[in-house]
């Protein structure tokens, strides 16, 4: 594992950089670990209150753990009329959590979040930011197991 | 009329979106090399001649914009909005994917026109994969020697919609909170690190190649006189064809819809149609022969925006599709102002009532109310904007609503 | 300058003015929440919205600037509707207990539903379940009580350009925004210096003193002014006087009579006044006499000192005596203090606590 001050060290010539550098510490922690929350409020010379205002600001960004595959459900209007409701029912049940909760082993995540721009194959998902198209409520286990 | 009229995707699928040589293979680059032979005043002069108005929603005519930049500021900056955040669009992902050159030609012509030498693309965080793509797109300029000393950087967003506003998308990429300022000053006085700075849409900066190259005359002969050009849009909902279309601006909406778009999904009829985005109004089958450039659009009381058309057929539950609406715009705000921050959460309180049968005639006053106080009051556009669905759904399908109460 | 029109009056205003100040020329009152003079503007309470001829919206007075030709109206219909609804919105999450709250008399929310007769909200929703902000801080000073926040962000201004301390800001966003440390912690854990001068800044009852709670409603207290005794700075404060008891510190921001801090102080101004009514102050000197310690007069403490001074001086010479002055003294007097010591008793054994 990389270590954080390294993460945020290679953003550090982007002027304004901050959310650069969360992106990359959750790219490697999927989440924005309490230490390096204030090394990049140090790194970025901002308060520690300003980084943390950053980090809660975004819904993307997280300061608390999560599971190793974060599910994505869209709920914006286009998704919502293709039927993302029994989507994001389907994978609650499947996996045995509500929304905004992780699997007690840590593997899955699941989150609302709103269009990301994928309308031509409503409803969608991304898992990983990786976008999953016409899900379907029969799609779900296929596509959750195919998670290792 | 109703035909597709490819000019930002002429080359779609035909040459790799990353490689500035394929697309100067196809007659790229030479729009910049105009301009660069221009005087700057000149360039801003044609580009204002063209007509070509932003884009992203407002609608500004981009030379005008550009002549608002001080030209004795030591630094300027030239930034791209692709935060694409407006449901049901991805037209801007679209001209990533099939034409990135295009937009980086663009911007560098834009740069040349304000004596610019940075440029910063404000990708959403939703769209990784386009950062690669234009990563790489810049570095191959960059190595064509294309953009000359024009410089390009990505940044990502990280899922807020008010990034798209401008003013918050520059917070964003100094690495703040996505909270609006307050205007004037505008960007083009006092933008990024407080330099000027010229904020426009992905699909205003990727016309201004073939302004250049081919002139401000042709491209003002596109399309509608007062909003000339094509647009692309992006048809969601319950349409047959759920893909996108560039098309001239004096298109109508019907032409759109049941020509391009196949109609409605599985031959049931229509009921109403959503322009812009979920900021849009939602509009009835009797306005369906408006022209969708920006001034026909406002004649109706709705908006082009973004380009998206989100189709309800007569089975859809409007109320409730609202009732979601309402919710993106309470998730959505940024909560630096009071009429938004707490408005958005009211209406969508009172929408999740009247949806669920609990609503009273008086929650459809305090709806009308609020949204009247929000559209005034509110700081930037997203505020503003948030109650027009609501607004134009009780006016025009107010039966709907009596029927839930 | 440029001319305008406000409520019917013609007035002259230079170029850059903004609209609140040409508005409160032409004596129109404006009402302003997240407004502060001393702070980066805002622009985001929207209370001091004003009518414009011509322009669809209401605009911002604090931050739209005047131009020339203006019509403005500073109380038309739609002004007012809006003031009022976001009066109410701010209610509609509001725990409204102006009976017991501190700034009851001082806030401005109760002052503007006064003034625009706002009662009541119809927006606070089906389950009257709004956030709960309330912030429990063991801290012995401020007390948070986000329920009672409007999300100005005075405090989050004051504290970084004022004190510099940058200990807060807003996190989370939209209805779910509030003011917090990093982690949402408390004030302890944070750069915090308990200067309160968010609490000088706050217009409600969101953040108030701890020391003062309970003792006297602003209404109830005599404001006199002095100069704080803590250090030589020389700040200028209000001591809140009920019942001939000090009952609470503020500060008054008018350069004209807080010409040294204007309003700004430390934790020890605005928080450590307990003393002065405390039964442990001393209030004559006392003398010790067998181990036991007696009051005595200022005359006999003073010649009674002096006569020592004088005999250790006669016994062992003047480097025998040294004098340790304080900060809480002004600088006139620790010139003094060092005059004492060098001309009349004739050492230079002279130090001062601020230099350790
Ligand atoms: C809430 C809100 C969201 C916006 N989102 C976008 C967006 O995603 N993309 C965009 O280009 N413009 C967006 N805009 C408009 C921008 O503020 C700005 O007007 C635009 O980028 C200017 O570019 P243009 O003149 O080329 O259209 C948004 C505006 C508001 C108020
Ligand atoms: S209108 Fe909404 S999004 Fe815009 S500044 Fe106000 S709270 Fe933020
Ligand atoms: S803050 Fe103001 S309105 Fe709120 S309870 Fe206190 S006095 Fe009343
Ligand atoms: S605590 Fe007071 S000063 Fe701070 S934002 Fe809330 S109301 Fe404003
Ligand atoms: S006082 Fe002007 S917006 Fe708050």
């Amino acid at each position: 594992m990389a270590n954080y001050k390294d993460i945020i060290n290679s953003c550090r010539e982007k002027r304004g950089g901050i959310i650069e550098a969360f992106h990359a510490l959750q790219a490697e922690y999927n989440y924005i670990p309490q230490d390096a929350l204030v090394e990049a409020a140090r790194v970025f010379g901002v308060s520690e209150a300003q980084a943390y205002g950053v980090a809660t600001f975004y819904s993307y960004l997280s300061v608390e753990n999560r599971g190793k595959y974060i599910i994505r459900m869209c709920e914006s209007a286009p998704c919502h009329v293709a039927g993302a409701d029994a989507v994001i029912r389907a994978i609650e049940n499947y996996l045995d959590i509500k929304v905004g909760e992780t699997t007690a082993d840590g593997k899955f995540t699941i989150e609302l979040c709103e269009c990301i721009g994928q309308c031509q194959a409503t409803p969608v998902i991304t898992i990983n930011s990786q976008p999953v198209f016409n899900v379907t409520p029969e799609k779900v286990p296929e596509i959750l197991d195919a998670c290792k | 009329m109703a035909e597709e009229l490819r000019v930002l995707l002429q080359y779609a699928d035909q040459i790799n979106p990353e490689s500035a040589d394929d697309y100067v293979k196809v007659g790229g680059y030479k729009g910049l090399e105009k301009a660069r032979s221009m005087d700057r005043k000149a360039l801003i002069d044609e580009v204002k001649k063209s007509g070509l108005r932003g884009r992203g929603g407002a609608g500004f005519n981009a030379g005008m914009k550009w002549s608002f930049v001080p030209q004795d500021a030591p630094i300027k900056y030239v930034v791209c909005n692709l935060d694409e955040g407006e449901p049901g669009t991805y037209k801007d992902r679209i001209i990533c994917e099939k034409n990135a050159q295009a937009l980086l030609e663009g911007m560098a012509i834009c740069g040349t026109a304000i004596s610019s030498k940075q440029g910063y693309i404000y990708c959403r965080g939703e769209y990784p994969f386009v950062v690669e793509l234009l990563k790489n797109a810049i570095k191959s300029a960059k190595a064509s020697g294309a953009l000359g000393d024009f410089d390009i950087e990505v940044r990502m967003g990280a899922g807020a919609y008010v990034c798209g506003e401008e003013t918050a998308l520059i917070e964003s990429i100094e690495g703040h909170r996505g909270e609006p300022r307050f205007k004037p000053p505008f960007p083009g006085v006092e933008g990024l690190w407080a330099a000027p700075t010229v904020v426009n849409n992905v699909e205003t900066f990727a016309c201004l190649p073939n302004i250049l190259a081919n002139g401000a005359e042709w491209f003002a002969g596109i399309g509608a006189t007062r909003y000339p050009g094509t647009k692309i849009v992006t048809l969601t909902g319950d349409i047959e064809n759920a893909t996108y279309f560039e098309v001239p601006t004096n298109v109508t909406l019907r032409d759109v819809i049941f020509t391009l778009g196949g109609g409605v999904k599985n031959g049931k009829k229509f009921k109403a149609v959503q322009v812009g985005g979920t900021s849009g109004a939602f509009i009835p089958e009797q306005n369906l022969d408006t022209q969708i450039d920006f001034d026909s659009m406002g004649s109706i009381g709705a908006a082009l925006g973004s380009g998206a058309v989100f189709v309800l057929d007569e089975t859809r539950d409007i109320v409730d599709v609202v009732t979601r609406i309402s919710k993106f715009f309470e998730h959505e705000s940024c909560g630096k102002c009071n009429p938004c921050r707490e408005g958005t959460f009211r209406l969508r309180e009172i929408m999740e009532k009247v949806n669920a049968g609990r609503g009273t005639t008086q929650d459809m006053d305090n709806l009308l109310l609020l949204s009247k106080v929000m559209q005034k009051a509110a700081l930037c556009g997203l505020g503003q904007a948030a109650p027009i669905p609501i607004e134009s759904t009780i006016k025009h399908f107010r039966y709907e609503y009596l029927r839930k109460i | 300058m440029i001319s305008l029109t406000i409520d019917g009056r013609e007035i002259q205003v230079p170029r850059g003015t903004t609209l609140l100040t040409a508005c409160r020329q032409a004596g129109a009152d404006i009402p302003t929440l997240c407004y502060d003079p001393d702070l980066r503007l805002a622009g985001s309470c929207r209370m001091c919205v004003v009518e414009v001829k011509g322009r669809r919206n209401l605009v911002a007075g604090c931050v739209t600037p005047a131009e020339n030709n203006m019509v403005v109206e500073t109380e038309s219909p739609d002004v007012v509707e809006s003031r009022k609804i976001i009066l109410e919105l701010l209610l509609a999450r509001h725990k409204l207990t102006c009976h017991t709250c501190e700034s009851d008399g001082s806030c401005k929310l109760q002052d503007y539903c006064y003034r625009y007769g706002v009662t009541d909200s119809r927006f606070t929703g089906e389950f009257h379940d709004g956030p709960h902000f309330s912030k429990e801080d063991a801290n012995p000073f401020i007390k948070r009580d986000y329920d009672k926040c409007i999300m100005c962000t005075r405090c989050v201004r004051a504290c970084e350009e004022i004190t510099g301390a940058q200990a807060i800001n807003v996190m989370n966003r939209g209805h779910h925004a509030k003011i917090a440390t990093i982690f949402d912690g408390n004030l302890e854990d944070s750069p915090c210096v308990f200067c309160g001068q968010c609490i000088m800044v706050c217009p409600v009852g969101a953040l108030t003193s701890k020391v003062a709670a309970g003792k006297g409603k602003s209404y109830q207290t005599e404001k006199v002014l002095t100069t704080c005794t803590y250090c030589g700075t020389g700040c200028t404060l209000e001591l809140n006087v009920k019942d001939d008891k000090v009952v609470g510190v503020t500060s008054v921001r008018d350069e004209n009579w807080s010409p040294v801090n204007r309003g700004a102080l430390c934790v020890k101004g605005r928080f450590g006044w307990d003393f002065i009514n405390s039964s442990d102050r001393l209030t004559t000197p006392l003398i010790r006499e067998n181990g036991e310690l007696r009051p005595a007069s200022w005359d006999e403490a003073l010649d009674f000192t002096a006569a020592k001074i004088k005999e250790i001086k006669g016994e062992h010479g003047p480097d025998s005596l040294a004098m340790f002055s304080s900060a809480r003294v002004t600088n006139e007097e620790n010139y003094l203090a060092q005059k004492l010591m060098r001309a009349a008793i004739g050492t230079n054994n002279v130090d001062h606590c601020a230099r350790l």
